[in-house]
Parts: C-alpha cells; structure tokens; sequence
C-alpha cells in the first residue's frame, strides 16, 4: 500500500552527502515505499539543502522502521541528557 | 511474426497550462495504425520500472507515454530525488495532472499511424490518477492497478493533496479494469468492492480482479510486493482489454 503519509518541517543544520555538506532547510518523514532498500515499507527521511541553484540536492535515508524508532529514542534521550548550557545556543528561529 | 523493432525516446510535450514537460515514449517502429496509452507512474515517479512498463506497451504494438509529473518541481533530478521534492510540496495537484495525461493523450492520438483510440493505466498512486483522468478525458479505456483513494477519504491528518474521486465517476465515459490485491489496505478489499458497487449503481462497464497472495503493488518487479502469477495473469487481462477496447 501507499501510505502517501508524510510530515514536513523546518529544520536547522548541515548534513553531507558525498564530498559536499550543505545547510539543510527542509526535512520529509513518512513511512511509505523505499526506492533503495530491500523491503515494501521503510521509514524515510529527507534532508533538502532547498537553494535555488540546486533544489533536488537531498540527504535521504530509507530505515527499518525499528531501527528508525531506536535512532529517534537515542537522539531524544541524547538531547534530553545535554549538559546544562549546551542548548542555549540554538533558541529563536529554525529559519536561520 | 518475430519481435517488433521498438523506438524509445525522451521527448518535451505541452501538458497542463501549456507547460512543457518531459516524457518516455515508446512505440512501434512500424508506423501502422495503432492504439495509444499513456502511463502513469507511481509515487516513485519517473523511474525504469516504469519506463519498461511503456516499454512493454509498445512491443505489444501501442505507443505509449509517460508523463514526468515531477518534472516542474525538479526537470534534471533523478527520479528518486524528484519524488522526494514533489512529496515534500503536497504531491501533484489533481488539476495539472489531468493536465498532463491530457497533453499526453493529444501528443498520441495527433501521431502517424495513430487510429485515435486511447487508454489510460496507472499504478498505485497512479490508479487513482488514471481513474480521475478516465471521468475527466475522452478515454476509450482504463486500467485502475490498486489506486487507493478512489472512494475513501485519506486519514485526516494527511498532508498531501489526495481526495476521493469516485464523485466524479458519474462522468466516465470508457470502461474500467481494476486489478487489485486482496491483502491490500490502500485500497482494502471492502474499498474495491465499494468501488466496484458504485459503478455498478452508475451502470458503469467494469471488470475487477482482486488476487489472493498478493498485496499492493504486485507488479512491481522490483519490489518483494512482486507477485509474478498475479502480475503473469494481471498483463493477460490488461492486454485482452486493450485489445478489445483500442483496436
């Protein structure tokens, strides 16, 4: 089945795909049909870099849906776990 | 009779709003008069799968062609990047698609050799859009492969631009093939035989199929979806109704 559920948000950050890293803007996650990965569904992201000259440049990833639930705890309890201070860097806007 | 010679080729054709955009088509290379079909892929987009599906039209002597639908969101990406493009911005707007299997069907029947019949298939998201574009353009035939979304409204907090169509079914004007899956949920057994009893009510031509061990997207060659009797049995059922329908 198609899904077609996907969530979109702004996002702040670099992230590399071959040689070149960019500051992506953009992010889709939806669990829906891979193209890559051997299975019928996969949880997916996309990282857009989203500048004019380049709108198709992307950082995708097609997970186990298990093993993206896993990434997501470990990257939520990384964040909740932060040092005092370490967050302080990144309040305002994510359209930066 | 050996094994027709077959031209494919990228063309730029005007779709919806005039706009042109790119294209795979095939057809025989023998100008001699032929049906036409235009292909419209999945979610994926614009990719080989596909490709060789028109591929496979135009041995069996049509010429076929499918439409980039991604091709204004991102002209020179692959089709992988395009389809992730066109999902982050909503997917592709009901109107322009129509638009666009519209430009494709004119581009076909206006060909040498063409004898003016058309039909329209698609495939996943595709079934849907091939269902649409059947109550909307003057098709001489259908193929409806799991399109879901025909008659069931998407779950609420669905983000792209997908609505039922079925309330447009009153319009069509060809008849219908649609071959499903009975393990599908998008579209569940009891979606299809919604469907299936609506045009009915319509008195609409139709023949559904619905395969037990297959799923969504059993055609799909490249996918572990892949049901290769029900795909063998489907491409039976999709070339004896064209053969009917676009001769």
């Amino acid at each position: 089945m198609c899904t077609y559920a996907t969530a979109t948000l702004a996002v702040r950050g670099n992230a590399k795909g071959g040689e070149e890293w960019d500051r992506v803007r953009d992010a889709s996650v939806y669990l829906d049909h891979p193209v890559s990965f051997p299975a019928t569904h996969s949880l997916n992201i996309d990282l857009f870099s989203g500048t004019s000259t380049a709108p198709e440049r992307r950082v995708a990833l097609e997970l186990d849906p298990r093993s993206a639930r896993a990434l997501a705890l470990a990257i939520i309890e990384m964040i909740d776990s932060a040092p005092p201070g370490i967050l302080e860097e990144f309040e305002g806007d994510l359209e930066v | 009779m050996g094994d027709p010679v077959v031209i494919t080729e990228e063309i730029l054709f005007p779709g919806a709003g005039g706009d042109w955009i790119k294209g795979f088509y095939a057809r025989p290379a023998s100008r001699s008069s032929h049906g036409s079909v235009v292909v419209i892929h999945h979610m994926p987009g614009y990719d080989e799968a596909t490709k060789e599906i028109a591929f496979r039209f135009a041995r069996h002597g049509y010429a076929a062609l499918m439409p980039n639908l991604y091709h204004r969101e991102a002209p020179n990406a692959s089709p992988d990047d395009a389809s992730a493009i066109a999902r982050s911005r909503g997917g592709v707007p009901d109107d322009r698609l129509v638009g666009d299997v519209g430009g494709a069907r004119t581009f076909l029947i206006n060909q040498p050799g063409s004898n003016g019949k058309s039909g329209v298939i698609g495939y996943c998201s595709g079934g849907r859009q091939a269902f649409l574009s059947a109550c909307s353009l003057p098709f001489d035939a259908v193929v409806d492969c799991y399109g879901a979304f025909v008659i069931r409204q998407p779950p609420a907090e669905h983000p792209l631009k997908v609505t039922p169509v079925v309330s447009k079914a009153k319009d069509l004007a060809c008849p219908v093939l649609g071959l499903f899956g009975a393990d599908d949920r998008f579209p569940a057994p009891d979606e299809v035989a919604e469907l299936d009893a609506e045009l009915t009510r319509l008195g609409k031509e139709h023949d559904f199929h619905s395969y037990d061990g297959a799923g969504h997207a059993f055609f799909n060659t490249g996918a572990p979806s892949y049901r290769p009797e029900a795909a063998k049995d489907g491409w039976s059922k999709i070339f004896a109704f064209f053969e009917k329908q676009l001769s």
